[in-house]
This record gives C-alpha cells, sequence and structure tokens, in this order.
C-alpha cells in the first residue's frame, strides 16, 4: 500500500465511523428497539387462543418474511408517496427496518416462549398468579435466556442491512464510502474499509451477545 | 408455622383434634373428558380439616387428574368442588376465572418434578407468591420464609439457584413453596416420583411431620407404606372412579374390591 492509498485510508476513516456513529449503529439500535416491541407483541397473537389474532399475526409474519427487505424499503420510501403518504428517509428506513425485525424477531421469541417448559406455567398458576403475570415474571425471564443468541443473530443482520438505506439516501456507513468512492475513484479501496468497519460493529455486538448470554446463564447447569 | 397460625384458619381446633364432621374438601360428581376420553367418571371424596387421603391406582387412572382439578390446574366438566364450607364451585355451569383463582388461594400444590423457577433463588422461589400475589409485607414473608427453610435444613441454600440442589433438595423448597402460601388444603403429585431412591426418605419424612402437625392433604403417591403410615383414609382410583376408600390398614390388607386386590398384588410382587 503506498503513501496516497494509506492517506486516503485514513482521511475517509472519518466520515465512514461518523455514518457509522450518526447513521448505521443508531439506525440499527432504534429499530431492533421498536422491531423487538413489535415482535413480543406479533408471538403472543401466535399464540393466543383467538383464531384471528393469530391468523393476523401468521400473515404479518409470512408477508414480511416473504418479500426482500429491498422490496419493502422502496414501497415504503418511494411507494406511499403515490398514495399521499411522504416520510423523510431516516423515518423511512426505522419504520422498514422495524417491520422486517418484528416478523423475524416474532418467530423466534414464540420458539422461545413455548421452550419453556409447561410446568413452570403451571407452578406460576399454583402460586395464585395471572396469566400476564405468570407471563412477565416467569415465563418471558426464561424465555429470554434462549432466545439471546437467535435475536443476536438478527441484531447483527440487520447492522449490516441498515447498508440498505443508502438507496433510499439515509447518510450511513455505505453511503459515506460510496460518495468517498466516487469522488476519488478507489472503489476497492474504499468498499474494503466499509465492510472492515461493518466487522468491527459486528465484533463488538459478538462480544456483547457473550456478556448478555453469561449474565442470563448463572441460573443454568453447566 | 402450624395451621393454626394461618390468618384464613378460623376455627381454633387443636391440629388433628379437628371433629370429624367438619369437612374441609367435599367433591360430588367430578368429570372430566379430553377428547373423546372420559378421565374421571364421577368423583366423591371428602377429606376433613386435619386429614390426610392418599390416593392410590395405576398410571393413567385418574388419580392426578383429581389433584389438578381441586388446585383448578384442569377445569373440570362437572360436578362441585366445596372448600373450607365458603367456596362453592359448580363445574356444570362453567365456572369463572374468579372460581379457579379462589381455588387456587385456598390450597397448594406440591409437583412430582418440582417445578421450581429455575431463575430465582431458593428464597425467592418460596416469597415469590406471598409477596407478589398475596402482597403480603415482604420482611414479614421472607422472615417466615426462612424459618421454613430452616426447618428443612436449607437454609445455607437461600440464595443458591435451583440446578445447584439435588431433586431432595429441589423437592423440599417445592414444599416450602407451598407452605408458605397458607392455604387451608395440600395437594400432593406423586412427591418422590421422581427422585432417586436414597433421597426419597427425607421427603417422606417432612411429609409426614406436617400430616402430624395437622395439615390437611391429599396426596397421589405410590408408596403404599407410607400410604399406611401417614394417611388417615386411602382411596383406590382406577378408570376415573373411587373403587375403593376406607381405613388406610384395612383398604391394603384386605380390600374388598377385586380390582383393589389385584392392584396392591402386583405391587407387591412386581415379579
Amino acid at each position: 500500500m503506498n503513501q496516497a492509498t494509506w492517506d486516503l485510508f485514513l482521511s475517509s476513516l472519518g466520515p465512514i465511523v461518523l455514518g457509522a456513529l450518526t447513521g448505521t449503529i443508531p439506525l440499527a439500535l432504534v429499530s431492533f428497539a421498536v422491531g423487538l416491541v413489535l415482535a413480543l407483541l406479533l408471538a403472543l397473537m401466535r399464540l393466543s387462543r383467538r383464531r384471528w389474532l393469530s391468523w393476523t399475526a401468521r400473515v404479518y409474519i409470512s408477508i414480511v418474511r416473504g418479500t426482500p427487505l429491498l422490496v419493502q424499503l422502496f414501497v415504503i420510501f418511494y411507494g406511499l408517496p403515490s398514495l399521499g403518504v411522504v416520510i423523510d428517509p431516516w423515518p423511512s428506513a426505522v419504520f422498514a427496518f422495524s417491520i422486517n425485525v418484528g416478523g423475524y424477531a416474532a418467530e423466534v421469541i414464540r420458539a422461545a416462549i413455548l421452550s419453556v417448559p409447561k410446568g413452570q406455567w403451571e407452578a406460576a398458576y399454583m402460586i395464585g398468579m395471572s396469566h400476564r403475570r405468570a407471563l412477565t415474571r416467569i415465563i418471558l425471564p426464561q424465555a429470554a435466556r434462549v432466545s439471546v443468541p437467535p435475536l443476536s443473530n438478527t441484531f447483527i443482520s440487520l447492522v449490516k442491512d441498515t447498508s440498505l438505506a443508502s438507496l433510499i439516501l439515509v447518510t450511513e456507513l455505505f453511503r459515506q464510502a460510496q460518495q468517498v468512492a466516487a469522488f476519488s475513484q478507489e472503489f476497492m479501496l474504499l468498499y474494503l474499509e466499509a465492510a472492515l468497519v461493518y466487522w468491527v460493529i459486528c465484533l463488538a455486538l459478538s462480544s456483547v451477545q457473550g456478556v448478555l448470554e453469561k449474565r442470563l446463564d448463572r441460573y443454568v447447569a453447566h | 408455622m402450624s395451621p393454626t397460625d394461618r390468618p384464613e384458619g378460623t376455627d381454633s381446633t387443636a391440629p388433628g383434634g379437628a371433629p370429624a364432621a367438619e369437612a374441609l374438601l367435599r367433591v360430588r360428581g367430578l368429570q372430566k373428558s379430553f377428547g373423546p376420553n372420559q378421565v374421571l367418571q364421577s368423583i366423591d371424596l371428602t377429606v376433613a380439616r386435619g386429614q390426610v387421603l392418599a390416593l392410590i391406582g395405576p398410571s393413567g387412572s385418574g388419580k392426578t387428574t383429581i389433584l389438578r382439578c381441586l388446585n383448578g390446574l384442569e377445569l373440570a366438566d362437572g360436578g362441585t368442588i366445596d372448600l373450607a364450607g365458603e367456596l362453592s364451585v359448580d363445574f356444570a355451569t362453567a365456572p369463572t376465572r374468579n372460581h379457579l383463582s379462589a381455588l387456587r388461594d385456598r390450597s397448594a400444590m406440591v409437583f412430582q418434578h418440582y417445578n421450581l423457577f429455575p431463575h430465582k433463588t431458593v428464597l425467592e422461589n418460596v416469597v415469590e407468591g406471598p409477596v407478589i400475589v398475596q402482597r403480603r409485607p415482604k420482611a414479614e414473608v421472607e422472615a417466615e420464609a426462612l424459618a421454613l427453610l430452616e426447618r428443612v435444613g436449607l437454609t445455607a441454600k437461600k440464595d443458591s439457584y435451583p440446578f445447584e440442589l439435588s431433586g431432595g433438595q429441589q423437592q423440599r423448597v417445592g414444599i416450602v413453596r407451598a407452605l408458605a402460601l397458607r392455604p387451608q388444603l395440600l395437594l400432593f403429585d406423586e412427591p418422590t416420583s421422581s427422585l432417586d431412591p436414597e433421597l426419597v426418605g427425607d421427603v417422606l419424612r417432612l411429609i409426614k411431620e406436617l400430616a402430624v402437625e395437622g395439615w390437611s392433604m391429599v396426596i397421589v403417591t405410590h408408596e403404599l407404606e407410607f400410604a399406611r403410615e401417614v394417611a388417615t383414609e386411602i382411596a383406590f382410583v382406577d378408570g376415573g372412579r373411587i373403587v375403593e376408600h376406607g381405613d388406610p390398614k384395612q383398604v391394603l390388607r384386605d380390600p374388598k374390591q377385586e380390582r383393589t386386590r389385584q392392584f396392591l398384588h402386583r405391587l407387591l410382587f412386581p415379579f
């Protein structure tokens, strides 16, 4: 690597990391938080004995998982304006990513809830708990432990998927890299650099996952 | 804590000395089907205050289902359950959620597989119901829970998680968790069936002590020797009916029904 390339690498690191800090990371965090709430709701609907609730959730999940995220993003940002609904890039991205995470994480959470033995529900009822209290105090804490690894997967995928937001003009990591690349014509360097920053973020996330699992593991036999 | 400490225990009769006429639990015509399979035909049974009823019988005979109906874990299709003369649930008319929770408020169950909450410590397992559901003062409940844990020799384990305990210890915590709810009726569902043989004794001894103290209980068990010693009455359940019931010594030594005789013979001489 010659001096000029190295200089370009260093000088473009600023805007790329800034894109990560102001675009990629907050976009992923906010979408994941909203998506998780949605997912919990969908999982409970899916498990509900009321047919119309579980079917509504089923259909939602099927549509979200059966269509590309890029298409969802374009429908919201480029499609909705033709119906008179114009949403800014950032909220559009959050909207699309949340909907997407909601669909995927719902199945993870549903499986985690089902993985808690039936005896736990019965013991909770036995000590007098209502369904809701049994769910929040006894079942969900145990389901949380089970769902950390798959939800971490979902989150890491989301972080990388936020690069799609560059296509609806959100200033994030990849869009910053693209702009520098277009200007300098150093495509290989800039895209590898973007990849490197994504990788570092995901490494950090993996270690957070490790810490989280360890914390939730304190009551599990090894 | 003995049953007479309970606020709900309005009578001042000494434990075990309750007049035989005073029924704590009265079940009439209890029926339950799972799909086409009628597991309880028409169950009648009565437990007087301070008495211990042991339910014996082959697997699938319905004895566990009886217990689960008493705790509202299973919704019976027909029949009535009266508890303490103050609560009457008629299952022919669909009982409300309040009825079921009233049943649960007055009884507590000890499970075959303990079903302790794995994410809570021993002490947290015991105080969860009294503090969170019954809304009793935490300090008072904890003091009571610690006294109960000391009684079963588990004070040192109060901050341990269930997975760190042996089966016998877990089941003793299960019993303490039930006692801490201050129920009027204790329900045991094969409390020693998933224990290693060498750990069975501790748990049975504890249940026996509770019986002597005057707790009212219904126990589903395969331990005939234990039932003979602890129960005031034995009921032999088969095919969803109570085939025979009466004094434990009489039923076990000299059963009147042929079916009971067969069952006992098979238990006593398995091969």
